[in-house]
Parts: structure tokens; C-alpha cells; sequence
């Protein structure tokens, strides 16, 4: 019988690649925020995410609380060895949450708002970029606990995913406000979006010559099978999704350079599993390890299979309620 | 600032600091939910236009508090984690599921449906927005069974055993789930929860009332928290007596701690009223208590013999002082509660429930009297719990990650800011909104681009927006 333990890492991916798409174009909206002019941008810009920012936030509970659920010894690790990023995290994920209603509620305070929402984003997709480098760096484990310094997530290579991070965020949202706006607003997110894209293609390429020279393993998996199929396979796929996002925006179509961004994101996504795995936090704590007991796995699974299909079903409906481009006249609640 | 604090007492600052702040929103949110949907039903049944004033009156406010549940409980998800690790290691294969299965079947509910809820009426029909906004409802009482099993997990834990990595092994899901404890925990969480949100209706509901006692929605919601009132503050009197029984049953010295029983009473238990917890000579100073009444209560019988604190290794004693009081604070006022519901029965019978000014303001005074009693009986059963994560078998010692000093205090800090800056505002809105009138349209209300959301002729007799400043 497979692994249990595979089945749920990847379900546990697939919750946190969900996240990384979901919350990537809405915190990439609010990067972007400060680029809006005039209230009129500002409301159109946040009502197109204002229907849907907490399901897409509730992929990061699960990722928290999947993680403890199936892998609780990964989970036990993993925070206290990003102890600061995911305090800072969770600190600028609460500024940008309030900050959908709270704007409303005010006008004299409205600019602090806005500068929470902004700041907020930034800062959390910073961190979870900062996270993702320092996880790539290996995480150094004694026994069943972290054995680190507090600063060892801290270095020229997490920032630099951090920064990454950022971009491709920041080329989420703006692909997704191409998508829900016209005219002027939408016009110029295809113009900030050409250079994002051409941003965040540079910083994959950097990010992935580096990444072998964080550790030797990820070198060889991805020269030896099965990984190395992948090796050929993607370089002409990340070409192929940067040429429909590029001749997207060219055309000025709505959705393709969404879709094509996300594609982007789901290249990576599985270029950092093929390098990851078979462990779960590198670059000594594999999957099978991590794994909570097989009663544990299996009865999680049992809801799982039913009630994520559910999710996806309701989740698509949320959407598809709120489909169409956002009306500037249409209120708030 | 916070030098010579241990790492485990500041961490343990640092959870009860960010659960108290959360469990406010929780206990909120899911009355309000279920009091969202009973409106929009009523409306829809009776097409009385009262109840979608109500609905739109109360929507807004729901949709600030639950923003700021969502940001308080991502922190929740991730502390487990961060000061925690060993008891994330330990307790995760028996805990961690439960906690899935509330994710997946409670939050991703509440959050999939609250936007329709919130701003899909019109594009969706009156069905599915009802729909939506039972759903909505459905997922905060579904988050609050699965957690309140985690919780009673911690405090009665069955059904498992200890693998030989030292991991809680489940051995029965049902009896983890249904441990000894939950059931009553459940049912007596949720009452509170229902009659939080009744107190803060009716205290909204007074301040009106009030300023103008023919204010039409005023005295549907004032009329409608004082029968949610004196329905379920008996029933909750009743829920919180067995649960005490429970408790008594397998955490005696939490039971010992909130009766202030320092000594053992082989005839019968007084029940102390008052007095000064002494926890160096180990005695209750200048109390005042009601000879056998506490063997009456937790035992139902004259003279039954209880234990004392005496019985218990000193190691394992709970702080007595924080339950003692805490206990008389969340006991006081759900006593206080019964008087402003009968007190609402007696001017109703006379026809005076609009009338009486005495009333109203009682109502507003105990408007948030609900959060701190929610408060105060969650520092019962958790400080109780002490000085255990797990009772009896995890101590909260053998429960911290290897997290340094300086760290927990500056996220400490940080948290303590950003919760008091952030939940601070949004607070103040919700009171804003509160103290909004509920029925006649706003002469300050902007025509901007926000805020012409009136389609229908019934929108517009909303106010969609509080004053400016």
C-alpha cells in the first residue's frame, strides 16, 4: 500500500500551493494598493478582493494546522526555527485583515488604513518569501527539536527570496486587476505587470542557480530520475508561461495573464518540491519521519477526501457569485 | 522591559494574552451568526421590514468583529507551534486532526459563504443568500464543537496512549472527541456565547430606546435579547451546575481551587460567599459562607463529605486565588444576568418594557458583562487546568519549545501593541456603529462612490455608513 504519509505531503502541498495563489494575488493587490490614484481606484482595487480575502486566508490555517494535524514533529521544528518571520507574519496579516473593514468605517483615519493594508501585505509576503529561502537553507535539528540560532533565517539568500516573493505577489495581483477592471485601472496594472512579470522571471532564474549551492542534494535530484525529467520538462514549460503572460498583456486580454502568472507560480512550486523531496524539512527530516501515527493520517483523511472537494465546490461558487468585472458604483455592504 | 521573566512565563503570558483577546470574537460571532439568521429568516417569512433593518444594522458589525476573529485566530493556529513545539510534537497525532477537521469543516464554511452573506444579496436571490447565511452560522457553531473538543481534550483527555517516542497515540477517535468533559463544555460555551450577544443586543437595544422609546427596531431588538435573556440564563445556571458536577468528577482540584476549599469536609462543604484567598497559611480569610450549601450544590446531598486542596500534592495545586475570584466574577454575573431577565418578564407583563428608563440602562450596563463573563470562566477552567496542558499527564513545564527568553518577550510585546492598536480601533467602530441610530437614514451619509448601495427602495432606508467625523 503507498505511503499514507505521501499521500497527506501532498495534500499538505496542494493546501499550501492553493495559499501561495490565493492569498498571492490578494496580498499582491495590496503591494500594489499605493499605485491606485484617487478613492475611486483605491475602492475598486480593494472591493475586488474583498468577497473572497479570508476563504483565501483560511488556506494558511489549514497549511498551520494541516501541518500539526499530519506532521506534527515538522510543525514542532519549523516554527520555532522561523520564530520571527511567522510572528511577523501573522502581526502584518492582522493590519491588512482589519484593514478591509476598518477604512470603511472612517474617514478621518482612512490613510492610517490604507497604509495598514499596504504595509501588511508587503510585509507578510516578505516573510513568507524569507520563510521559503530559509527552509531551502535546511533547518538544523537536534533530537526532535530545533537546534538553531535565532537569526539563522536571516540571510542574503532569504532575502532574496523574500524580495522574490514579493514580485511574483505583486505580478498576481496585478494580472488579477487586470482580470476584475477596465479602462484606465486596467491599463496601467498591464503596464506594471510587464515589468513584474520580467521581474519575477529574473528572480526564478536567480533564485534557482542558487539553490543548488545551498545544498549539494538538491543538485543531484534534480539530475537523477525521476526529478531530471522535470529538469528538461521545465525550462520549456516556465518559457511557454512567460510567453502567454507577455503576449496576454500584449493583446490586452483579461484573463490569460492571470492564468499565466499562475502558472508561473505552479512551475516553481513544484521545482521546490522536486528539490525538497522525499524530505519535509530539509535538509534532514524526511516525510515519512515527520509523519503523525497512520491512525492519525488515515482518520484526517477520511474528512478530508470528503470535505476539500466540498471547499473547492463552495469556494468556486464564492467566486463565480462574485464573477465579472467590479463596479466602480457598486457599494460596499 | 521584561527582563527576568522566564521563557515559559512569558510565553505563557503570551497565550493566555492573544486567547483572551480572541475568544472575545469567537463568543461574539457565533451568537451573532445564529441572531443574523434568525433575522433573515424572520424577514423573509413576514416580509417585516423591522427584521432587515435589524439584519443590515447588525451585518456591518458582525463584519468587523469577524475580520478581527479571523486575524486573532491565524495567530491561534500558529502559537501552538512557535512557544509550544513540544506540546505540538507531543499532543499533535491526537489533536492536530481535530483541528483540521475545523478547519476544513468550519472555517473554510463561515469564509466561503461570508462574502455572499455580506455582499451577495442581490446577486444571488433572497434563497441563496439565506442559505449563505445559515451556512455562515452552521460553520461558527461547528468551530466551536470541534475546538471545544480540543480543549476538553486537554482537560479530561481519554482514549490514547504514549508511544514510545513519547507521542500521545490515538487509540479510540470517539472517546478522544467525546471525552468526559466536552459535552457539558460544549453546551455551556455556546449558551454563553448566545447570551453575550443577547446582552449586547439589548444593551444596543436600550440605548435606543432611550433616545427614543418609538424607535421601531429599537424595541424589536431590545424585546427579542430580553426573551433570549430569561430563556437561556436559567438554562445556562443549569449547564454551568453540571458542568461544575463534571469537573468535580475529574478535576477535583480545580473544583477545590474555586470553591476556595483549602481543607478537607468530612460533614459537609459551606459554600464561601466572599473572603480572601491566603495562600501561604493556606486558608480563605474573612469569609463569609453558607454551611453545607457547597455539598449541595456539587453533590446534591446534605453533609456529603468533600475533599480539600490538603489531599493534593502542592505541585499539582492550581493557582486557588485567580479561580476563586474569577469563578465569583462568571458566577455573579450570570446571576445578575436572571435579574435583568425577570426584571424585563415583570415590565413586559405590565406593558412598560419600552417604558421603563431603569431598564434600559441596566441593559447597556450589562451590554458587555457577557465578554467578561466569558472571560472570567475561561480563566476558571484553564487556569484550573494548571499547572498541566494535558491534566494529569503533560505538564505545561515539559510543554515549551525550545524558545529562548528575549524572543518571547519582544513577540510579547509586539503582540500586546499591535492587539491593543488594532482590536482598539476596530472596537471603537463597533461601538460607533452601535451607538448609530438604526432606522432613520443618515443625514451625514455620502454620496461617494462607496456608498450609493441602494438599489432597492428598502436598502436605501439603511444607513450604509456611521457619521463622519
Amino acid at each position: 500500500m503507498f505511503e499514507l504519509s505521501f499521500i497527506w505531503a501532498g495534500i499538505i502541498a496542494f493546501a499550501v500551493l492553493t495559499y501561495v495563489i490565493l492569498d498571492g494575488f490578494d496580498l499582491g493587490v495590496g503591494i500594489l494598493f499605493p499605485l491606485a490614484e484617487g478613492e475611486r481606484e483605491k475602492s475598486t482595487m480593494m472591493n475586488s478582493i474583498a468577497p473572497i480575502w479570508d476563504g483565501n486566508e483560511t488556506w494558511l490555517v489549514l497549511g498551520g494546522g494541516g501541518l500539526f494535524a499530519v506532521f506534527p514533529l515538522a510543525y514542532a521544528i519549523i516554527m520555532p526555527a522561523l520564530y520571527m518571520p511567522i510572528i511577523l507574519m501573522l502581526l502584518a496579516l492582522i493590519f491588512r485583515g482589519v484593514a478591509f473593514e476598518y477604512r470603511w468605517r472612517t474617514e478621518r483615519w482612512k490613510p492610517v488604513w490604507d497604509v495598514a493594508f499596504f504595509g501588511g501585505s508587503i510585509v507578510a509576503a516578505f516573510m513568507q518569501g524569507i520563510a521559503l529561502g530559509a527552509l531551502v537553507q535546511g533547518i538544523e535539528i537536534t533530537g526532535r527539536a530545533y537546534s538553531g540560532g535565532w537569526w539563522d533565517w536571516l540571510s542574503v539568500f532569504s532575502i532574496l527570496t523574500g524580495v522574490a516573493v514579493v514580485v511574483g505577489y505583486a505580478l498576481l495581483g496585478s494580472t488579477w486587476i487586470i482580470l476584475k477592471t477596465e479602462g484606465s485601472l486596467q491599463r496601467k496594472m498591464q503596464g506594471y505587470a510587464w515589468w513584474l512579470g520580467a521581474a519575477t522571471l529574473g528572480f526564478i532564474g536567480i533564485v534557482s542557480i542558487l539553490t543548488p549551492f545551498q545544498d549539494p542534494e538538491y543538485f543531484s535530484r534534480w539530475l537523477n530520475l525521476p526529478g531530471s525529467i522535470f529538469s528538461v520538462l521545465m525550462p520549456g514549460a516556465m518559457l511557454f508561461a512567460a510567453w502567454s503572460l507577455f503576449t496576454g498583456l500584449n493583446a490586452g486580454k483579461d484573463g490569460q495573464p492571470f492564468l499565466a502568472s499562475i502558472s508561473i507560480f505552479v512551475l516553481c512550486f513544484i521545482g521546490i518540491g522536486i528539490s525538497f523531496y522525499p524530505n519535509i524539512v530539509p535538509p534532514s527530516l524526511t516525510i515519512v519521519d515527520a509523519a503523525a501515527p497512520d491512525k492519525s493520517l488515515k482518520f484526517a483523511l477520511v474528512g478530508t477526501v470528503v470535505l476539500v472537494p466540498m471547499i473547492l465546490a463552495y469556494t468556486a461558487y464564492a467566486y463565480w457569485v462574485f464573477r465579472g468585472k467590479i463596479d466602480p458604483e457598486e457599494g460596499y455592504h | 522591559m521584561l527582563d527576568g521573566f522566564t521563557a515559559e512565563t512569558l510565553a505563557r503570558v503570551q497565550f493566555a494574552f492573544t486567547i483572551s483577546f480572541h475568544i472575545i470574537f469567537p463568543a461574539f460571532s457565533i451568537g451573532l451568526a445564529s441572531y443574523l439568521a434568525v433575522l433573515n429568516g424572520l424577514w423573509l417569512r413576514t416580509k417585516d421590514e423591522t427584521y432587515l433593518i435589524l439584519f443590515n444594522y447588525w451585518k456591518k458589525i458582525f463584519a468587523v468583529a469577524f475580520g478581527m476573529g479571523v486575524v486573532s485566530g491565524i495567530v491561534m493556529s500558529y502559537q501552538f507551534g512557535t512557544n509550544w513545539s513540544v506540546f505540538s510534537d507531543k499532543t499533535g497525532p491526537v489533536l492536530g486532526p481535530l483541528m483540521a477537521y475545523e478547519v476544513l469543516s468550519a472555517f473554510f464554511l463561515e469564509a466561503g459563504f461570508l462574502g455572499i452573506m455580506l455582499f451577495g444579496r442581490e446577486r444571488v436571490g433572497n434563497k441563496l443568500h439565506m442559505f449563505a447565511t445559515a451556512m455562515v452560522a452552521f460553520g461558527t457553531l461547528m468551530s466551536a464543537t470541534w475546538i471545544l473538543s480540543v480543549n476538553s481534550w486537554m482537560q479530561t483527555p481519554a482514549g490514547y496512549s504514549i508511544n514510545d517516542l513519547g507521542q500521545f497515540y490515538p487509540e479510540d477517535w470517539w472517546a478522544i472527541v467525546f471525552n468526559p468533559s466536552f459535552p457539558y463544555r460544549l453546551v455551556h460555551m455556546v449558551l454563553a456565547a448566545y447570551l453575550t450577544v443577547a446582552l449586547v443586543v439589548g444593551g444596543v437595544g436600550g440605548l435606543h430606546l432611550l433616545r427614543n422609546r418609538e424607535d421601531g427596531p429599537a424595541r424589536r431588538m431590545f424585546s427579542m435579547a430580553m426573551w433570549m435573556l430569561i430563556v437561556v440564563t436559567p438554562l445556562q445556571i443549569l449547564a454551568g451546575d453540571e458542568h461544575g458536577i463534571n469537573t468535580l468528577e475529574h478535576q477535583p482540584a480545580k473544583v477545590m481551587a474555586m470553591e476556595g476549599h483549602y481543607d478537607s469536609h468530612p460533614d459537609g462543604a459551606p459554600l464561601i460567599l466572599f473572603g480572601i484567598p491566603n495562600a501561604e497559611e493556606k486558608r480563605i480569610d474573612y469569609a463569609i459562607q453558607i454551611p453545607q450549601l457547597s455539598s449541595l450544590i456539587l453533590k446534591h446531598e446534605w453533609g456529603a463529605p468533600l475533599d480539600g486542596l490538603d489531599t493534593i500534592p502542592d505541585e499539582d495545586e492550581p493557582p486557588v486565588a485567580i479561580l476563586f475570584w474569577s469563578f465569583r466574577i462568571m458566577v455573579g454575573l450570570g446571576f445578575a444576568m436572571l435579574g435583568l431577565g425577570a426584571w424585563s418578564v415583570l415590565r413586559r407583563m405590565r406593558g412598560r418594557l419600552y417604558e421603563d428608563k431603569w431598564l434600559h440602562r441596566a441593559a447597556i450596563f450589562m451590554g458587555p458583562m457577557g465578554f467578561v463573563a466569558v472571560l472570567a470562566g475561561w480563566i476558571t477552567t484553564e487556569v484550573g487546568r494548571q499547572p498541566f496542558t494535558v491534566y494529569g499527564v503533560l505538564r505545561t513545564s515539559d510543554s515549551l519549545g525550545p524558545v529562548a527568553a528575549p524572543a518571547v518577550a519582544a513577540s510579547l510585546i509586539a503582540f500586546i501593541v499591535v492587539y491593543f492598536f488594532v482590536f482598539g480601533a476596530g472596537t471603537f467602530y463597533i461601538l460607533r456603529m452601535m451607538n448609530a441610530p438604526t432606522s432613520k437614514p443618515d443625514p451625514l451619509l455620502k454620496d461617494g462612490p462607496i456608498r450609493t448601495a441602494g438599489i432597492t427602495p428598502i436598502m436605501q432606508t439603511d444607513p450604509d455608513a456611521i457619521p463622519g467625523e
